[in-house]
């Protein structure tokens, strides 16, 4: 944990600005909803008063005035019109500015609210459907804070002063829980209170009294008079509900003896118990754990060539442990796609503002999962081809129903899991790409000669070759020259691939590919020649012999055939010219990347191997074969395969020799 | 790092490559190893044709005699890597470097050294900081910032301005 209070504070103003900004996006669905106006009004109070605890006065200023606005949303004053959350949004992004101490300006600020109260002002206009109950209703509400309350700030007596402003109120203190005076610690808060209340306020408003400390307190709402007794509203936070299943459980029959019920024994489940912990020491850890393994793997060789039945034990439990370990380290990394994906959410409310189009973002397999690292690193290339697909891929609405399609354009963001890799692709429905226009873009540009022959794909890879950007006019939003060979270099760098493809007026899809993690691997480890390599384990599909039959009739032409389909196969002991003669016995290990496979012919299959991914130097970044190196149990080092560069090879070859006749 | 054989004194340490002395600054030398198993990478540059396993690390090996266009004489007993941590495009790298015999740890006084002369030589004279002359023997400073960014000028030809 972070040391800094400031740095603390920054990071939990993070999260509450990103839970108001999921809130308000969720709200343009589903504008009605309690939870959501709850949820947003929380961050916001909470945001102001860490804020001001902190020092950050103008932050907690600036709050203020959105969270009134938002009370007003939240008594039913004013409904959530599209303006007003609009209007909150673009305040969010003054918040965080403030919040990170960055270039906010005051003048912003003070046109942000302007046009906060204008919104207000003009929702107030509109007339709200009122939640309230027509007539007074007589309610007894009991409610205890946990011990530690008054230690964590909270005080009981604004609360009571808050239910005496809903109506007529009787306070009873329970004073059954205060232990005797030798026990008693005067920081503790031992105290419960009945409240008989009788007000016009629906039952919603005597629980937003609570809102700030329902997760820990007990609350017990009770409808008195005539009324029949209400177990919970429909509408009531989750929370609420929670503790009121809580309740139940510890007093399955509460009309017998509520008096029976110990509130302080009634414990509210804490959901979501999650420790923060910096991703440096992540990183640190996965360093030692990759250690661990390498260790691990030379015990394991020692133990195999010794007679010692103990140690031998030992060692397949210490691998068991390191490769458990590795698997759940694993995990931790991991996080879903989800969190990247709800970034772009606000992106697209921005884009649509900003273009004047109506777009509709759907995400799929938001539960994918990939490497912290891998995720972050992400961001900014999604973020251009969101981008891209709004800006250049669709049309304005009026274009769209022109050419007959629906005027909202949808933006399609999905990730899915194949293999060892992770596949994201950005899908609109747009105009698609304009191969006329990249055309002759690229012959002003010199990328190619004119008139040069091209095929369709060779065509689309030029958008990603460094200074390519069609947009006819440069937008605020992309078409910056910064652009497509960034992204593909990002991707690249991550040992991913990018691809593309268009359909004219259909729509563009780009795809990403993304190996899981940047860590540990399941390797295949074989031998050519006198040296070691490993090919990933989870692109291999199979391992047969190559016969001699096949062996000397591809002397041209290096193809298998493999359940009657044509696999074109390499010859790792050519390509790395180990000049030495064949093992009698050659292997082939089929690799895949998608639909794609090629034969890598092997002398030797050795077996399974953990590998820890260890990436070579800037002397070596000009070897394209090989995308990193891991230790051996014997101290030796081997090179990690580099699987999509060598079925990209093995297909070109194999094009070059089915061109060739 | 031009300048700094202007100052008072270089910490070096001096090996030999084939019959010549080299001398690298010692402040960047992490340790001297015994010779250990090396994996050649296919398809890489000649001066940086293997890897080594250096505690846990995967770091490049680096041939100087390549760099200066010298013999490459079998390994002996004296034969050592000389590991160094050196800034590669701002990135600090491990690199080893390999030496024939490696002597010692001394100090170069500014007197001694002088800038590479231009003819002479039969060794490209911008992969050479300075010579130092020492008890009659000539004693070369690479230019490990040339030889690194060429990766021991692994395409252009050794210019060989006079005879051996």
């Amino acid at each position: 944990m972070s040391d800094d209070p400031i740095d603390t504070f920054r990071q939990e103003a993070q999260d509450l600005l990103e839970q108001i900004e999921t809130g308000l996006l969720d709200m343009a669905h589903r504008p009605g909803d309690r939870d959501l106006v709850d949820a947003v009004f929380r961050g916001l109070h909470t945001l102001k008063g860490s804020g001001a605890m902190f020092g950050f006065d103008a932050l907690a200023a600036f709050t203020h005035h959105c969270e009134t606005a938002f009370d007003r949303v939240r008594k039913g004053e004013v409904p959530a019109t599209p303006e007003l959350v609009a209007a909150v949004l673009a305040a969010q992004d003054h918040m965080r500015a403030l919040a990170e101490g960055t270039d906010a300006s005051d003048a912003e600020g003070e046109a942000l609210l302007a046009r906060l109260r204008k919104a207000v002002d003009a929702a107030a206009g509109v007339t709200v459907e009122t939640a309230c109950v027509p007539g007074a209703a007589t309610w007894k509400v009991r409610f205890s804070l946990p011990a530690d309350a008054l230690a964590n700030g909270t005080r009981p007596l604004p609360l009571l002063d808050e239910l005496r402003e809903l109506g007529d109120c009787k306070v009873t203190a329970l004073t059954d829980q205060v232990p005797p005076l030798e026990a008693l610690v005067p920081t503790e808060c031992w105290l419960g209170w009945e409240v008989i209340l009788t007000t016009a306020h629906p039952r919603s408003a005597i629980e937003d009294v609570f809102i700030f400390v329902i997760d820990e307190m007990t609350l017990e709402i009770e409808a008195l008079g005539s009324a029949p007794q209400v177990t919970q509203d429909h509408d009531a936070p989750p929370e609420a509900l929670l503790a009121a299943v809580t309740r139940e459980q510890a007093a399955p029959a509460p009309e017998a003896a509520p008096e029976a019920v110990e509130a302080a024994e009634v414990k509210t489940t804490r959901v979501g118990d999650t420790v923060r912990v910096p991703a440096e020491r992540l990183d640190e850890l996965m360093d030692r754990v990759g250690e661990l393994v390498i260790a691990q793997s030379r015990l394991k060789q020692v133990a195999v060539s010794s007679n010692e039945p103990q140690l031998r034990a030992v060692a397949e439990e210490i691998e068991r442990l390191a490769s458990e370990l590795r698997d759940t380290m694993m995990v931790v990394r991991m996080v879903p796609v989800a969190q990247l994906f709800g970034r772009f959410r606000r992106l697209i409310h921005d884009l649509a503002r900003d273009t004047g189009k109506t777009i509709a973002l759907s995400t799929e397999g938001e539960a994918t999962e990939l490497d912290k690292t891998v995720i972050e690193r992400l961001a900014d290339p999604l973020v251009h081809l969101i981008r891209n697909a709004a800006d250049h891929g669709l049309e304005t609405p009026d274009e769209r129903m022109a050419a007959g399609k629906p005027a909202t354009g949808h933006v399609t963001l999905a990730a899915r899991q194949a293999g060892a890799e992770v596949i994201i692709t950005i899908t609109d429905d747009g105009r698609g790409v304009d191969r006329a226009r990249v055309r002759a873009k690229a012959e002003d540009n010199g990328l190619i000669a004119p008139g040069a022959v091209l095929s369709d794909n060779e065509l689309l890879q030029l958008i990603f070759h460094p200074g390519f950007s069609t947009a006819a006019t440069i937008t605020n939003l992309s078409g910056r020259g910064v652009g497509m060979d960034v992204v593909k270099r990002t991707i690249e760098g991550l040992r991913g691939a990018i691809e593309m493809k268009s359909e004219p007026g259909q729509g563009s899809q780009i795809s990403l590919r993304i190996p899981l993690t940047l860590a540990i691997i399941d390797g295949l480890l074989v031998r050519v020649g006198p040296a070691r390599y490993v090919i990933p384990l989870a692109a291999v599909e199979e391992c047969v012999e190559l016969t001699v039959e096949q062996d000397m009739r591809s002397t041209g032409r290096s193809l298998l055939t493999l359940r009657d389909r044509l696999v074109p196969f390499i010859r790792l002991r050519e390509l790395f010219r180990t000049g030495l003669a064949p093992d009698p016995h050659q292997k082939v290990v089929v690799v895949a990347t998608g639909q794609e496979r090629v034969g890598l012919v092997v002398d030797q299959i050795l077996g399974d191997h953990q590998t820890v991914i260890k990436s070579l130097s800037a002397f070596h970044d000009d070897v394209e074969t090989f995308s990193g190196a891991t230790i051996l149990g014997d101290g030796g080092v081997a090179l990690i395969l580099d699987v999509s560069h060598l079925v990209a090879a093995g297909q070109r070859q194999d094009a070059q020799l089915r061109a060739a006749g | 790092m031009s300048e700094s054989h202007t100052s008072d004194a270089l910490q070096v340490l001096t090996f030999d490559l084939h019959g010549e002395t080299f001398a690298l600054e010692a402040g960047w030398v992490r340790e001297v190893l015994d010779l250990t198993t090396e994996t050649n990478v296919p398809g890489a540059a000649p001066f940086v044709s293997a890897v080594i396993n250096f505690r846990g690390r995967v770091i490049p090996l680096a041939d100087l005699r390549l760099a200066f266009g010298l013999e490459r004489s079998a390994p002996t007993i004296d034969s050592r890597i000389v590991v160094i941590e050196y800034d590669l495009d701002g990135a600090p790298t491990l690199v080893g470097l390999r030496a024939d015999k490696v002597h010692e740890v001394t100090s170069l006084e500014v007197a001694e050294t002088e800038d590479a002369p231009r003819v002479g030589l039969r060794w490209r004279s911008d992969f050479i900081r300075c010579l130092a002359r020492r008890d009659g023997d000539l004693i070369v400073v690479p230019d490990l910032d040339q030889i690194f960014a060429t990766k021991g000028g692994a395409t252009g030809a050794v210019i060989q301005l006079s005879a051996a």
